[in-house]
C-alpha cells in the first residue's frame, strides 16, 4: 500500500511533464516544417521568457491575471460547472475599480484608494459570477452559455458607460473613465519590479487550494460536484455552495481586473477585454482545475506569451506560431488525462512478471 | 543528471556571453545612431498584412528597412496592455532598439509614458499625436497626419461619381477623429453636389469583420452607391462593396486591388515618408520635432490613385481642391456651419483652419450626415 503515494505523486508530475515535452516536440516538426531550426527557437523561447531578469519580470507580469482568470473557471469545475465568463468578470470588475478610483479621487490618501478599487473590482466581479451561479442553481439556465453572454454583455456595458456617463471628458480619441492619478496606482514590490498584483494573485491561489482542498467547506463543494441530489440528502446546502463559490470565481476574475486598472491601465476603457479571460479558460483547463496547479501553467503561458515577440523578431515567425504551441500544449494536456490511474498497474504488473 | 547540469551551464555560459554583449550594445546605443546598424522596432495592434491601419504602418516600416544602416525589428498583435510595455521593453534589453515606433493609438498612454523615462537612450516616436510639451517624457514623441483632407477629396470623387446621391460611411467609434473624417467626407461631396447625403453606421470597435459586412450590406440595400469606412481593416467593405457592383473609397492603405472596377480613390497614410524622414533626422543626431501633424501639404497623407469609374470632371474638381490644400489655402470648416440637428456649430464669418485646436474635440455630425453620435 505504501508504494501507492509515490506512484501517485509520480504520475501528477511525469504525465504533464511528458505532455508538454510531447507538445514541443510536435511544435519542433512543425517549425522545422517551417524551415526553421527548432532548437534555435527553443532557445529564444527561454531566453526571452525565463533567461534574464529583465525576461522573468516579462513572464511574471504577462502571468499574474492568467492565474486570477483561471481561478474563474477553476472554482466552479469544483462543483461540477464549466463557468467560461472571466472576460466578463474582469472587465465589469476593472470598470467598478475605477469608478471607485474615481470617487476617492485625490481626498484620499493612497491605501484607501487602492483598497476601495480592489474591493469594489472584487465585489462586483463576485456579483457578476455569483449572478450566474444563481440562475444556475434557482433557474436550471445553463452555466456555460450564461457565462459567456455575459462576456458580451460586460464589455457592452462598459463601452456603453465609458462613451457614456463615465466617460472622462479629456479622454477625446480613447474614451476612458477618469484616471485614478498617479498617486493611487498600485506599484511595484520592492526589488522585483513587478506590481503588486502577482503577489495577490499567487496569495489567493494558496488560499483557494486550501479551502477547496483542505477544508469541510471544500469537501462539501466537491460532493456537491461530484453528485448534487446525494448532496442534498445528506443536507448539504448545495444552492448556497455554488452561489459562494460562484461569487469567490467571479471574485478572482474582478480582482484582475481592478489590478489591470490600478496598476497598468489607470483607468478603465476597452483595453480591459484584452483577452485574460478567455486565456484563463485555458489555463485553468491545463491545470486540471487545481488552483494550485494553476500557478506553473500561468507561468508557462506566461513565458510563451513573452518569448512571442522574440520569436517575431528574431525567427520571423509570424504571431500565430505562439498559438500553434498553445493549442498542441491544450491537445497534448488533454489527451494525457487519459494516462492518470494507469502507472501503479503497470508497476503492479511488472513486479509480477 | 549530468545532461542537465552541463545544459545550465552551458546555458548560464550562453547567458554571460549574452549579458556581456548587451552591456558592449549598451556602451555603443551612447553613440549617436549612425556609429553602426540601428536598431528600429515597430510594434502594431493587429496584422501586418490587414490591408488597413497596420499594414499602412508596415509599408512605413518597409521603407525603413530599406535605408542604409538601420535593421528593422516587428511585432504584431500586440495588445495595449502591460504586453506593449514589455514588448517594447524586450525590444531594447533583447535587441538593442534605440528607435521604437509604437503605432497603436492606445499605446501612447499609459504604455509609453510609463516605459519612456526608463529608458533615456531610446526614442519613442507614437503614432496619434498625443504629445504634450513639459509634460512628457523628452524621448517621446507623437505625429498625426489631418488624414480627412484626403476624405474630403474622396469626398468629392464620391460626389461626382455617385448616382443615386447617396453615400454611405462605416466608422468603428463616434470618437473625434472618426466624426471629423465623415464631416469632411459629406463636405466634399457637398461642395459637388448640394443635395447628397451619407448614412453613417457605427460598428462600435475598430475590427469587427461581420458587423462590418452586415453594415455594408445593409448600406447597399438602402440604394447607397458609394461607401468609405473608419475601420483598421476596410478588406470587408470593400470586397463586398465590389461583389454587389456598387462603389468603394478607401481607407488607411491602397485596397485598389481587392475592387478593380469600383474602387474610386481612398485616404491613405503615408508613413514611407514620414518614417524615413524621422530616422533620418535621428541618424544626423539632429532633433526631432515632438509633435509633428500635416496634411496632404506636409505629405503625411495621400490619396490613392483614381480608379477606371471616376469621370475626368470629377478628376478635375479634386484636383483643383487639393491644389488649394497644397497651397495651404483650403478651410474645410467655416461658418455657417450647421450640425445634423439644425444647431449653428461654427458661426457666419469664421472659419477654423486644419490647426485649429477646437475640431480636435469635433461632437457633432454636420447636416447631411444621417446619424447620430450618441451610440
Amino acid at each position: 500500500m505504501n508504494v501507492r503515494v509515490p506512484a501517485q505523486v509520480l504520475e501528477s508530475l511525469l504525465i504533464p511533464v511528458s505532455a508538454l515535452l510531447a507538445a514541443l516536440l510536435l511544435f519542433g516538426i512543425f517549425l522545422a516544417c517551417l524551415g526553421n531550426d527548432p532548437l534555435a527557437v527553443f532557445h529564444s523561447m527561454v531566453r526571452g521568457g525565463f533567461g534574464s531578469a529583465f525576461a522573468w519580470r516579462n513572464t511574471l507580469e504577462r502571468a499574474a491575471p492568467l492565474m486570477l482568470t483561471a481561478l474563474c473557471t477553476a472554482l466552479p469545475a469544483q462543483l461540477g460547472l464549466i463557468v467560461i465568463g472571466g472576460e466578463g468578470a474582469l472587465v465589469v470588475g476593472g470598470v467598478s475599480a475605477a469608478l471607485a478610483g474615481g470617487l476617492a479621487f485625490e481626498d484620499q490618501t493612497p491605501w484607501l484608494a487602492i483598497a476601495a478599487m480592489l474591493i469594489a473590482g472584487t465585489a462586483a466581479g463576485g456579483a457578476w459570477i455569483g449572478l450566474v451561479g444563481w440562475l444556475k442553481h434557482y433557474r436550471g439556465i445553463n452555466e456555460t452559455i450564461t457565462s459567456l453572454l455575459f462576456n458580451y454583455i460586460a464589455i457592452a456595458l462598459m463601452n456603453h458607460l465609458v462613451t457614456g456617463p463615465w466617460r472622462d471628458p479629456a479622454s477625446l480619441n480613447k474614451p476612458s473613465t477618469r484616471p485614478v492619478g498617479s498617486a493611487h496606482m498600485l506599484g511595484d514590490m520592492p526589488g522585483l519590479g513587478v506590481h503588486w498584483g502577482l503577489a495577490l494573485a499567487l496569495a489567493l491561489c494558496l488560499v483557494c487550494y486550501t479551502v477547496f482542498r483542505q477544508t469541510t467547506f471544500g469537501f462539501a463543494v466537491r460532493i456537491a460536484g461530484g453528485n448534487p441530489r446525494a448532496a442534498r440528502l445528506a443536507g448539504l446546502p448545495v444552492g448556497l455552495l455554488t452561489l459562494i463559490t460562484c461569487f469567490w470565481a467571479g471574485a478572482a476574475a474582478g480582482l484582475a481586473g481592478s489590478i489591470e486598472v490600478a496598476a497598468i491601465q489607470g483607468a478603465a476603457n476597452a483595453s480591459l477585454a484584452a483577452g485574460y479571460g478567455y486565456a484563463g479558460i485555458l489555463a485553468a483547463f491545463l491545470a486540471r482545475q487545481n488552483p494550485l496547479a494553476v500557478i506553473p501553467v500561468a507561468l508557462i503561458l506566461g513565458g510563451i506569451s513573452a518569448s512571442a515577440g522574440l520569436l517575431q523578431r528574431s525567427h520571423h515567425l509570424p504571431d500565430a506560431a505562439v498559438l500553434m504551441l498553445q493549442g498542441i500544449i491544450f491537445i497534448t494536456i488533454l489527451s494525457s488525462e487519459t494516462c492518470y490511474g494507469r502507472l501503479q498497474p503497470w508497476l503492479d504488473s511488472r513486479r509480477r512478471a | 543528471m549530468k545532461v542537465a547540469e552541463a545544459w545550465l551551464c552551458s546555458f548560464f555560459r550562453r547567458g554571460r556571453q549574452e549579458w556581456l554583449a548587451f552591456l558592449f550594445i549598451s556602451f555603443a546605443m551612447a553613440a549617436p545612431l549612425h556609429a553602426e546598424e540601428a536598431v528600429v522596432g515597430f510594434l502594431y495592434v493587429g496584422s501586418k498584412a490587414d490591408y488597413g491601419y497596420n499594414q499602412a504602418h508596415a509599408q512605413g516600416a518597409a521603407a525603413v528597412k530599406a535605408m542604409p544602416g538601420v535593421k528593422v525589428i516587428e511585432e504584431e498583435n500586440v495588445p495595449e496592455t502591460i504586453a506593449v510595455q514589455n514588448s517594447m521593453e524586450s525590444m531594447i534589453n533583447l535587441d538593442g532598439a534605440k528607435l521604437i515606433f509604437p503605432t497603436s493609438f492606445g499605446y501612447y498612454d499609459p504604455h509609453v509614458l510609463t516605459v519612456a523615462p526608463q529608458y533615456p537612450g531610446t526614442t519613442f516616436l507614437h503614432a496619434g499625436g498625443l504629445y504634450q510639451e513639459g509634460k512628457h517624457p523628452a524621448n517621446a514623441g507623437s505625429y498625426f497626419g489631418y488624414i480627412d483632407e484626403a476624405q474630403y477629396i474622396a469626398g468629392i470623387v464620391a460626389g461626382g461619381t455617385s448616382k443615386t446621391g447617396k453615400l454611405g460611411f462605416i466608422a468603428a467609434k463616434p470618437i473625434p477623429q472618426v466624426l471629423r473624417n465623415i464631416n469632411s467626407f459629406t463636405l466634399g461631396a457637398q461642395s459637388v453636389n448640394p443635395k447628397i447625403t451619407t448614412q453613417v453606421i457605427f460598428t462600435g470597435d475598430w475590427a469587427l469583420p461581420v458587423k462590418e459586412a452586415e453594415a455594408a450590406n445593409s448600406l447597399i440595400d438602402q440604394g447607397i452607391d458609394v461607401i468609405t469606412m473608419h475601420v483598421d481593416s476596410p478588406k470587408v467593405i470593400i470586397e463586398i462593396c465590389e461583389r454587389r457592383g456598387i462603389y468603394s473609397s478607401g481607407y488607411h492603405a491602397d485596397q485598389s486591388e481587392l475592387a478593380p472596377k469600383g474602387y474610386l480613390t481612398g485616404a491613405e497614410w503615408n508613413w514611407p515618408k514620414v518614417y524615413t524622414d524621422f530616422v533620418k533626422l535621428l541618424q544626423e543626431g539632429k532633433p526631432f520635432p515632438h509633435l509633428l501633424r500635416g496634411g496632404l501639404k506636409e505629405g503625411i497623407v495621400k490619396n490613392s490613385k483614381y480608379g477606371p469609374a471616376v469621370s475626368a470632371k470629377t478628376i478635375e474638381l479634386a484636383e483643383a481642391a487639393k491644389a488649394k490644400f497644397m497651397a495651404g489655402e483650403m478651410v474645410i470648416y467655416k461658418g455657417e456651419l450647421k450640425d445634423n440637428k439644425g444647431k449653428v456649430v461654427i458661426p457666419a464669418g469664421q472659419s477654423l483652419p486644419q490647426t485649429d485646436i477646437k475640431l480636435e474635440s469635433m461632437d457633432y455630425l454636420v447636416a447631411g450626415v444621417i446619424g447620430s453620435t450618441g451610440s
